[in-house]
């Protein structure tokens, strides 16, 4: 008996040790490499503050910290007074706008901020077609896009759905006779939501809030685009690209976002701990949902249609741009044209092609890893198989920037037998993109092999398969729909991942679709040809959710979980 | 707590309510007197916790009218209704302390803060509660949250006071002893109280009037002797009690339309000459105090509870048996 513990275990630590492997290699040590770097003396090896303090005294640094700081703030203000109303009209009301409200939850998946940048800069700028009408039936002009507003709106307009979402759920999870309750002892309408719904629901907004945070403080391409320099992560990016891998203030600058990240997560978890007010009951069901009265409902269309508006106006914008011969200086481009798209399926073809590669390799590595971490957490009793979990979560906390700047520092001085750096191979560009991808896609293994009861295993073992065959016959079979789901989403969202990639592209033929766009979009004359690739990255994104939300229905459909 | 001015009654008249297709109250007439301590009985799915929401502004009927005091509550939504309602589930607010909860009402009415706190004190007091005020619903016991519950309630004075299966996610020793807190509670503020329940036995022992409610009607009024004693249909007479059924296909003679009906402890076995309910025992179970018969009569099969005497003589399974009954034990009930 002990022997065949001892060779089941032994093949489990062998993967086990092979994945530690990996992220030690591609996560621990880039990510280790960036913090050494940042406490030890320039030339010298010795360890020292010194950096820090000459960040402390670097008036440019600390102004674009505090400038990061207000930007991710203000744009967790104006997300939240985006989705508040909405999630109190869609769960509180009987409200045919609701699905609309509830499919905008996947459009910042669809398209990262930095993709309509430029777009909105056409639309919502000083000269944009907002201002040109209001100009023109007004006589005034809003400054939308002036400065950090600009980082500001278009942040907002992107992430507020992440705080939507989760604010949504959070608010159907509360027991109707919580509000009943208060109903009952005298309470109604938006003050029986401030006091009873919203703080039952305040779990749901700390998380969404605190990720919108997060993401804001560490995006690098939206500020750029927008000509925004002076904030923390483009900091970063322009002092490693413009003065070199060697000066220490990049992975100064890298530390503190880590940091950041890692305070806004742990606040998030302390402001919460204690607070898990799972409240439903057994035939309760969510808040008791009250019908619109005819203005209210008009009201309601209103607010809904006006935010829609603003969401998909980076969409329209990109669209619009991409066909565009010339848009200046009018509300609507002079005329349109094919050209752009001629143009990017032509000889910037090898961006899609890059990119249709490189997101395919890094959704693969995700699903296996994370299916086989899934697997040693779930089902087996290896000793430190929780480690990996965390491990491969802690990505989570790094920012791209960082990941990036990490791989180029740790495997610049490996060369391979001809000479060339390991830093300057496409691989390492797929591997920063599978790492920092890896944590969502084990969310989702995790919740396909949850979602199988391990009696049907015993079964398996019971008629006599070994643990091997089971894995092969029976979990692998029952999980395909949801990794398969995860494989999808990886592969969306590794397709628009810019901020590793900017670190780590050495030549444009090795360039993916979101870097060809960055650089295209630089210049007026790329505009028209980065928006082409930007409708492009859209539309295979879209696809790819709606493949995975087929295959995981059909999954939900195979194993007769369908209701 | 100081006794409301006047304890309020509630009449119900002609209430037809439906969800869809499903008639959940099909018309129901109603009245519970001031100060009464009542009862909707009946099992799941009757139509009792509907009734009760309907009172507390929290479901609307199609026809009919609810008046609280001589008034129509129909226009008046749930927060301006007065009605206290202690929930199944208790609904106390996890973010709040025992306090918060039950200053929430009073603060709902804008009373000034000294109140509000001599009110909450006065409320927690009553339930035995005052040493929780700052707990956390979540750190007390099922018992406890149940009696901040019922505090919380009771705080705005009510006009009436809901209580909606609140022993049910009690144990089943809880239950008596707070069972019996309810009432003496009930009986301090003197306060209309309505008491859903599928529970007979919780009905029972502490409600001075029961309605008993089957498939959205209401079936029977009464108190629990009178509902026991002389049950007005075999709906009542069999959810209170055991009772036998017997009819014209098990060979006797009985009115048009109805059923003989009687309790199996109110039978007694005789001997078969003579008899005019005759059969074989099939089943005997030994109850301690009593001995339980089944005896086949006819296409069915009654009970008989004959008390148990030590050294008495049994019978047993097969014997052919009479079963004695008094004329004033004999219930003809309509189905």
């Amino acid at each position: 008996m002990r022997t065949l513990a001892g060779t089941r275990s032994l093949g489990q630590a062998a993967l086990a040790l092979a994945i530690a492997l990996f992220l030690g290699l591609f996560l621990v040590v880039p990510v280790t490499t960036v913090i050494y770097v940042a406490f030890t003396e320039k030339g010298g090896g010795a360890l020292t503050l010194i950096n820090f303090l000459d960040f402390a005294r670097t008036e440019l640094f600390v102004r674009s910290f505090w400038n990061s700081v207000y930007v991710s703030a203000m744009t967790v203000v104006w997300a939240s007074a985006l989705a508040l109303p909405l999630a109190y009209l869609t769960t509180r009301f009987e409200f045919r706008g609701a699905m609309l409200v509830q499919t905008l939850g996947f459009l910042p998946l669809v398209m990262p901020p930095f993709v309509g940048a430029v777009a909105m800069q056409l639309l919502f700028g000083r000269n944009g077609s907002v201002n040109l009408l209001l100009d023109e039936w007004f006589g005034f002009k809003i400054g939308f896009m002036e400065g950090l507003n600009g980082v500001i709106f278009l942040q907002a307009i992107h992430y507020f759905p992440f705080i939507l979402v989760n604010l949504s759920a959070a608010l159907r999870n509360i027991d109707r006779s919580m509000e009943e309750a208060a109903q009952n002892l005298g309470s109604h309408g938006l003050r029986l939501f401030r006091r009873i719904a919203l703080p039952l629901a305040l779990p749901g907004y700390i998380a969404g809030a605190s990720l919108v945070f997060v993401k804001v403080f560490d995006d690098v391409a939206t500020p750029l685009l927008l000509n925004v320099k002076e904030m923390l992560a483009p900091q970063a990016y322009l002092r490693i690209t413009s003065i070199g891998i060697d000066d220490p203030m990049g992975y100064v600058i890298s530390v503190v976002l880590i940091g950041v990240a890692v305070a806004t997560m742990w606040a998030s978890a302390l402001v919460l701990k204690g607070k898990d007010y799972a409240t439903t009951q057994r035939g309760g069901g969510g808040l008791a949902r009250r019908k619109l009265k005819p203005r209210e409902s008009f009201l309601a269309y209103a607010v809904v249609i006006l935010i829609l508006a603003l969401v998909l106006a980076p969409h329209v914008g990109l669209l619009l741009l991409s066909f565009a011969t010339v848009w200046s200086f009018s509300p609507l481009p002079d005329g349109y044209t094919l050209a752009h798209y001629a143009r990017v399926l032509g000889d910037s073809s090898v961006y899609i092609k890059n990119t249709l590669l490189y997101s395919s390799l890094a959704a693969g590595i995700d699903i296996v890893i994370g299916g086989a971490i899934a697997y040693l957490v779930l089902r087996t009793k290896l000793a430190g198989r929780q480690w990996l979990d965390w491990a491969a979560s802690t990505a989570l906390a790094v920012p791209g920037i960082v990941l990036g700047i990490g791989y180029l520092r740790a495997f610049y001085g490996v060369k391979l037998p001809d000479g060339t750096p390991l830093a300057t191979l496409w691989i390492v560009i797929v591997l920063a993109i599978a790492i920092r991808r890896l944590p969502y896609a084990l969310r989702a293994a995790y919740a396909a092999l949850q979602q199988i009861s391990v009696s049907l295993e015993e079964a398996a073992e019971n008629l006599g398969a070994t643990k091997a065959r089971t894995v092969r016959r029976v979990v692998i079979p029952l999980m395909t729909g949801g990794l398969l789901a995860g494989f999808v989403t990886s592969f969306a969202t590794a397709a628009v991942e810019l901020s590793a990639v900017l670190m780590l592209v050495q030549s444009n033929s090795d360039a993916p679709l979101a870097y060809g766009l960055y650089v295209l979009m630089q210049t007026p004359a790329g505009r028209g040809a980065g928006a082409a690739l930007g409708v492009i990255a859209v539309v295979i994104v879209a696809i790819c959710m709606g493949l995975a939300q087929l295959a995981a229905d059909r999954s939900q459909r195979v194993r007769g979980l369908d209701i | 707590m100081s006794k409301p001015a006047k304890a309020v009654g509630i009449e119900i008249a002609g209430i037809n309510l439906s969800y869809g297709a499903t008639h959940v109250l099909k018309n129901v007439d109603l009245t519970v007197r001031p100060g009464e301590f009542f009862a909707f009985l009946g099992p799941s799915g009757c139509g009792k916790t509907t009734l009760l929401r309907l009172i507390a502004g929290f479901a609307q009927a199609q026809t009919g009218q609810v008046l609280l005091d001589g008034q129509d509550v129909a226009p008046l939504p749930p927060w301006k209704r007065d009605v206290g309602m202690v929930f199944q589930s208790y609904a106390l607010w996890p973010h709040m302390t025992v306090a918060k909860n039950v200053a929430f009402g009073l603060e709902e009415r804008r009373l000034p803060r000294a109140e509000i706190d001599r009110r909450v004190a006065e409320a927690l007091d009553l339930v035995g509660l005052a040493a929780f005020a700052g707990r956390r619903p979540a750190q007390l016991s099922g018992g406890q949250q149940q009696r901040v519950a019922v505090a919380r309630t009771i705080a705005i004075e009510p006009k009436v006071l809901l209580l909606d299966e609140p022993l049910s996610n009690l144990d089943a020793k809880m239950r008596v002893s707070v069972r019996r807190e309810l009432r003496a509670l009930q009986q301090r503020l003197g306060l209309t109280t309505i008491f859903v329940t599928h529970d007979q036995e919780e009905a029972n022992t502490i409600c001075d009037r029961i309605a008993v409610m089957d498939a959205g009607t209401i079936r029977q009024v009464g108190t629990p002797m009178e509902l026991y004693e002389s049950p007005a249909n075999l709906f009542v007479a069999s959810f209170l009690g055991s009772a036998n059924i017997l009819g014209d296909g098990d060979g006797i003679s009985v009115p048009a339309g109805k059923r003989l009906v009687f309790r199996p402890q109110h039978a007694t076995l005789s001997s078969v000459a003579g008899a005019t309910l005759r059969g074989p025992v099939t089943h005997r179970e030994f109850l301690g105090a009593t001995v339980r018969y089944s005896v086949r009569i006819g296409g069915s099969e009654i009970l008989v509870e004959v008390p148990f005497q030590s050294g008495g003589e049994l019978r047993t399974v097969g014997d052919m048996v009479g079963v004695a009954l008094p004329p004033e034990r004999m219930l003809f009930l309509p189905a």
